[in-house]
């Protein structure tokens, strides 16, 4: 301990609230149970998973290839999610592939040819993670309001529809509101910085040895990356679902109600 | 008088549920045309492919002889208006919901189309909130009207209204009719608002014509009467 190893009482320790919650769960007819248990679990099983991964691409020698087809797969993997998560929008996936893999290359670029970390296979990984873990909840969140937002105000829509608007025009205050609440959390968190909490780049380069300063400019860096990412990807997401919702001549889709 | 609207052999598909199926008939311009059926008759259907809301699996409308499918539809819908069952009144105030139509209306547009939807200037600063159904209704009315179309599609615009206001609702669309030759199909199922608004009557049952003409004859009265089985009112 204290090296940085938890050990298995460490994680039956850390699993203690995750059981509170499941008990509240219980208790109070929530119906979480089931998906904080396979959460749980499933991330359990992905990180010892990336932990095998990320020590074979760690290997001595390892061509960077790898790392990138890691990231690559990240990318359609996050898509993937992002289509499952608001399968009423026809033609979702294409576009969010689009959106995530031109962000991380932007953002993975302006990283590594700034130098803000060397490119090897200990940096690609991670911080594509980051950037598109931190991007798939804004992009999920953006393409669901979306949908239901113009499900919901339906007559609305097409009252607006019906007085010469064009689909744009028509959808254009339902997509910012999509795109305001998906964005909030990450402006949120990004002014609560070093307020509230001490990001993990940040907290991780100092107990690695690094001068505290020279970590918060790489924290500031990566940060501004993040929600820059979060931000165009929700954006292009939000007015992405706008057009697949509508056909080319104007009329609302019919949606079909998700069932969760 | 040529036709407003013909449907030639009209089809209309979603969800695996036929709405209606070849449809031929015709809507007369110059007119004020009712549409009735029961609930789920279709009627509903035929107003939203006037302007263009839905687009027909099969068969072909024609607005003014023109086949709608070639027309620009954003260009329809101003020049065809339509009123919703429920008036969908948008966040803000009544001048914001007229500006949202007409974003370079002047005061004085805004206090006409007002006064032609038997509103006055003193609603231009209330919201949707503040609005009993039949204002909000005649809010929606007004907001049509800004765009100056030459004809109103009005798709049940009484049925959440209470008698008085319903009247008075007939009464304006009347009178729009009557002074500024606004052309009007009205969609009901309301046998007593049929016999009020009339000139031209279109009965659909299952997605069929089953009749389209005079509405005081024999034949009009006795499409009607089984409307009245289907549960219509």
């Amino acid at each position: 301990m204290g090296q940085g190893d938890v050990g298995a009482l460490g994680l039956v320790t850390s699993l203690l609230l995750v059981g509170v919650a499941i008990v509240v769960s219980l208790t109070q007819q929530l119906r979480l149970e089931k998906s904080l248990i396979w959460s749980t679990v499933r991330a359990f099983v992905q990180l010892i998973v990336m932990g095998f991964v990320l020590a074979w691409l760690l290997e001595p020698g390892r061509s960077l290839t790898y790392s990138w087809l890691w990231v690559a797969g990240m990318v359609v993997f996050a898509a993937w999610t992002v289509r499952g998560r608001a399968p009423e929008i026809p033609g979702l996936f294409s576009i969010a592939l689009v959106a995530l893999a031109v962000a991380t290359v932007v953002t993975l670029g302006v990283i590594f040819g700034l130098r803000v970390f060397p490119m090897e296979a200990r940096a690609i990984v991670p911080l594509g993670g980051m950037m598109i873990g931190n991007s798939l909840g804004g992009t999920v969140v953006a393409a669901r309001r979306v949908a239901d937002e113009l499900a919901d105000k339906r007559p609305e829509v097409e009252a607006r529809l019906a007085l010469g608007q064009s689909s744009r025009e028509a959808g254009r205050p339902y997509v910012r509101s999509a795109i305001r609440t998906a964005l909030t959390p990450r402006i949120e968190s990004t002014k609560a910085v070093g307020l509230v909490f001490l990001p993990g780049a940040m907290t991780g380069l100092i107990l690695a040895g690094v001068d505290p300063v020279d970590a918060v400019l790489v924290q500031a860096a990566i940060m501004y990356l993040i929600l820059g990412t979060v931000a165009t990807t929700s954006v292009v997401i939000g007015l992405g679902s706008l057009r697949l919702l509508f056909t080319p001549d104007h009329r609302l889709r019919r949606l079909a109600r998700r069932t969760d | 008088m040529g036709d407003l609207f013909a449907f030639e052999r009209v089809t209309l598909d979603f969800n695996g549920v036929t709405a209606l199926q070849e449809v031929t008939a015709r809507l007369p311009g110059g007119g004020l045309s009712v549409v009735a059926g029961a609930s789920g008759s279709g009627k509903s259907s035929l107003l939203r492919l006037c302007n263009r809301l839905e687009v027909p699996s099969g068969g072909v409308v024609r607005f003014r002889a023109t086949d709608l499918s070639t027309l620009d539809p954003l260009q329809l819908r101003k020049r065809v208006g339509m009123v919703f069952q429920r008036p969908a009144v948008f966040p803000g105030t009544v001048r914001d919901n007229l500006l949202v139509a007409k974003g370079d209306a002047g005061d004085t547009e805004l206090a006409d189309v007002l006064e032609q939807a038997e509103l006055g200037t003193a609603f231009l600063s209330r919201t949707g909130d503040d609005l009993s159904g039949g204002e909000a209704q005649r809010v929606c009315l007004a907001r049509t009207l800004i765009c100056h179309p030459e004809v109103l599609l009005m798709d049940e615009p009484t049925s959440s209204l209470h008698r008085a206001a319903s009247l008075a609702l007939e009464k304006t669309v009347v009178s729009l009719h009557r002074d500024h030759g606004v052309d009007v199909v009205w969609v009901t199922h309301d046998l007593g608002q049929i016999e009020r608004l009339a000139e031209y009557l279109l009965v659909l049952s299952s997605g069929h014509p089953v009749y389209e003409g005079d509405p005081s004859t024999d034949e009009a009265r006795r499409s009607l009467a089984s409307l009245t089985g289907d549960g219509a009112t």
